[in-house]
Parts: C-alpha cells; structure tokens; sequence
C-alpha cells in the first residue's frame, strides 16, 4: 500500500522583528550577528496568535488541498510543540474540535524540542500504513522565545505546518524514514522555566551535525538514492547557516536546498522549521520530483523522509496560501517595545 | 462571557456552523429557531464560507478589562459572503488598509484569556485577505 501527503499546508503570522531592532535594544553587533547567523529578520506571533490557532489554520489549509476529504474520516491528530499553550490540556483536542474531526479521533500532542512536529507525522502516516486509520494529521508549531538579549532572541520564531496523510488520492508518497536519536544535553527546558538554556557551542557539532548526518545517511543508505537522485532537500533550521553547511557535507547543492530554506527571513520556527520548509517545497515541486526532508531536535534526535511528489501536486498547490507568499506578503514590522508586549515580556501590575 | 457558554458556541466560534432555511435557503448565523423571512423552522446545517467585505467600523480605545491590553482594537459588521453580518474584531491589517469595503477572512484567534491561570478562550477575527 502506498502511503503519502493527501493534503498540505503552512501558516505564518504577519509579524516581523529585523535583527538590527533586537541588537539595538541590547547593544550588539547587527552585522556580526547577521553574518554569524545567517538571518535577518524573524515571524512574531501576535497577542491572540499560540500554537493552537497557527495549527488550526495549517490544518485547514492541509484540508482545502485534501480535495474534499470528510473531516470526521480523520482517525489521528498530533501536534508537535515545544510551546503549547497549556502545561496541561492537550492542544490538540482544540485543534481537533475546530476541524470537525471530533469525537472519533485519537489525540496526542508532542514533545521533542524542535522534532516535535516531524514526529506526529512520523506516527500518523505510520498509523495509516498499519491500516489502523483511514487519514491522520501531523502538525508542527511554535511560538518559541529566546531569553531577552541571548543569541536565541534574534532566532526563535512562530510558524504551522500541517500535512495530512493517507493511502488514496495522494500528492506525494512517502518512500523511506529513517529515525536517529541518542541522549546528547544541548538544548533544555525544565519545569516552570520561561526560557529554555543551551550548551553553547555544543549545539552544533555533537548534536545538530551528527544527528543530522546521521537521519540523512541512514534514509540515503535505506532507499538506495544518492543525493543527486532528489531534486529538493530540506533540513532543521535553528539559523540561516546549519541547513546550508549540513546539505553541504551530505553532498546537496544550494540549488536542492533553496525552496526549502526560509530561516533567513522566518527565523527558526522550532517544531515548524522543517515541515514548512517541505510545505514551501511542495508548492513548487513537480510530479515525479523526490524530496529528502530530516528534522533535528535537541535532545537529541532527526527524522528523516524522502517523498516522490505525484501527478497530482499540480492540482492542489493553488488551493490555499503558499508558504513563500505568507513570508513575503505585506509583513508587518515591529519595534521592540511591541515585540515585547507580544512576547510578554513586559512585568505588569497584577 | 462564562467558559460554560463558550463551549455551547463551539459550532459558531470554531466552525462557523450557520443555518439555512430549507424553504427559502436565508442564511442565519447564529442559527435560529423560525426563518424572519418565511416563517419556515426547518433548518440545515452548512459551514459559512470564511469571506467577506467590511461593512462599517469602529476603534475602541477604552475596551472592558479582559481586551485590555489589545487596545486600541477594530470592531467591523462583516457583510459574509454568505449573507450573515457578524460583529467581529479586525486584526493584522497594515497603516491606511482599513476602511469600507475591505475583503476579509475569518481566522481562528484567542478572544480572550481568563488571567493567567485561566481558560484561553478562542474563537473567529477577521483579517485582510
Ligand atoms: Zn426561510
């Protein structure tokens, strides 16, 4: 049985912050970040935006491409997050409820740092293949914060992608995955914290690079592809440079990797970075392309996926908002007093 | 508004769920019990398209304690594509795109929170298409 992308789709918020306002406020170097970083600017969502309206709009923009799927014939739903909304109420039973796929629906909200979301894909298109459910969502979302003045600041950003998988009818078959994962501390949150805490420079090499390698090595060797076989690959993006120097050493071009590569302008989108990534992708991929995309979360631990896009990808990328369309239409810039405002950042009288 | 009353409104504030006279085809959102235009009570459910235009507006800059910290904020009459009129908030639009006329869409946001321990309560805002 054949497996794959039934219905795709992303959202942005309309909200940006420039790295030159953040490193104003705290006296850094906007070039050397910039440079260093490999970004310019970042999505913010705004006061009344979470991870459970940016995964609603996702999902209905997966459900407009579904070519008419019946909401209630989804038998799962998983929304991967590093920042849901409750400590204790599942984002999903929302999202679930404002879909119309309740009640006969199983329901679970992810955590894996920023592979959150490539997992409830991961379980959801796995579900379908074992023949348990008709359809399954998977979701990726955050709207994650960087303590004020930390290198994180310039980066974490908020962002949805949800993709929708079946058996039938399909825009893209998934041919491989492949998981890689090993207890590696370099990136937490404990309990009660706001802000999460990083180890540095330890978050590249051991953690980001070899998980990486190692998901991407793995599907390669699994699948029997070589990386000049895919027309677009796409990887986590914590900046603007890892994606790029990872694609490198694995053997893709800046050419696989561009439609994909959007943490210059969105920021790192945590748990959405990679599937929106793919959703950008999918906008403009063709039948027959094959697309390689592997997820990172601290933690650690990478997914890994290569899709081959299906006749009917033609029909459906103009059934609702592009991705690159959403990331360049009309942004609405903010100073960093309303950015802080958005973020609640700002202590207030109780 | 209680949490209790927001769950009955689920249909409406999550899904838009109108009902449409089965004898004259009227749309009514929020549903009703007898049709103003025909009398007829039997009713269908559909979901409303998401569309429409900005009939009128107007800011409030002094809202009630939970909108607070929105202020100041755009309440418009949507004319729906469908034929309902909703009183809804408008949000994301840029400097000088407000005014008469202007397309929109309904988007799922947080209305309000119950403080910061309390229930998030969401629902429908309307933003530029
Ligand atoms: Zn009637």
């Amino acid at each position: 049985m054949n497996v794959g992308i039934v219905g795709y789709g992303a959202y942005l918020p309309k909200h940006r912050i420039k790295v030159e306002e953040i490193a104003r406020v705290w006296g850094a170097d906007a070039p050397s970040y910039k440079k260093g970083l490999g970004l310019r600017e970042k999505s913010v969502p705004a006061l009344d935006q979470d991870v459970i309206t940016m995964s609603v709009e996702a999902a209905r923009n997966a459900l407009a491409r579904s070519g008419g799927v019946d909401p209630r014939e989804i038998g799962a739903l998983y929304i991967g997050s590093e920042s849901h909304p409750y400590a204790v109420k599942p984002s999903g039973t929302i999202v679930s409820e404002a879909i119309g796929a309740t009640p006969a629906i199983h329901v679970a909200d992810f955590e894996f740092a920023c592979k959150a979301g490539s997992e409830g894909m991961f379980v959801a298109h796995g579900l379908v293949k074992a023949g348990l459910i008709k359809y399954g969502i998977g979701i990726g979302a955050d709207t994650s914060q960087g303590a004020p003045g930390d290198a994180l600041e310039y980066s974490a950003a908020a962002g949805a992608a949800a993709f929708l998988f079946g058996s039938d009818n399909l825009l893209a078959r998934i041919e491989h995955t492949f998981s890689y994962t090993s207890d590696t501390p370099d990136f937490w949150r404990r309990e009660y914290m706001h802000y999460p805490q990083h180890a540095g420079r330890y978050t590249g090499e051991p953690a980001y690079f070899k998980h990486t390698i190692g998901a991407t090595e793995g599907v390669l060797e699994r699948s029997g592809m070589k990386p000049s076989d895919f027309q677009f690959a796409v990887f986590h993006q914590p900046n603007g440079k890892f994606p790029m120097r990872v694609g490198k050493m694995l053997g893709f071009s800046h050419e696989q990797m561009e439609a994909g590569w959007l943490s210059p302008t969105l920021g790192n989108t945590y748990s959405g970075a990679s599937p929106i990534g793919l959703s950008a992708i999918l906008d403009v991929a063709k039948p027959g392309d094959k697309i390689l995309m592997c997820s990172y979360g601290s933690g650690s631990g990478s997914d890994s996926f290569v899709f081959t896009v299906t006749e009917r990808i033609t029909e459906v990328q103009g059934l609702a908002p592009k991705t690159r369309y959403m990331l360049e239409h009309e942004p609405i810039y903010l100073a960093y007093g309303e950015y802080a405002k958005f973020r609640r950042k700002i202590r207030k009288a109780e | 508004m209680s949490s209790a009353r927001a769950w009955r409104e689920y249909p409406q504030r999550y899904r838009y769920e109108a009902a449409v006279c089965d004898q004259c085809a009227k749309w009514f959102f929020p549903p009703r019990l007898v049709c103003d235009a025909c009398g007829c009570r039997e009713f269908t459910t559909k979901a409303m398209r998401r569309t429409g235009k900005v009939l009128t507006y107007t800011v409030i800059r002094v809202p009630p304690a939970p909108f607070k910290d929105q202020a100041p904020y755009v309440v418009a009459i949507v004319q729906m594509d469908d034929g309902p009129r909703l009183n809804v908030q408008v949000t994301d639009f840029v400097d000088g795109q407000l005014k008469i006329g202007l397309p929109v869409s309904l988007e799922f946001r947080k209305i309000y929170e119950e403080g910061e321990a309390g229930i998030i309560n969401y629902g429908y805002k309307a933003v530029p298409v």
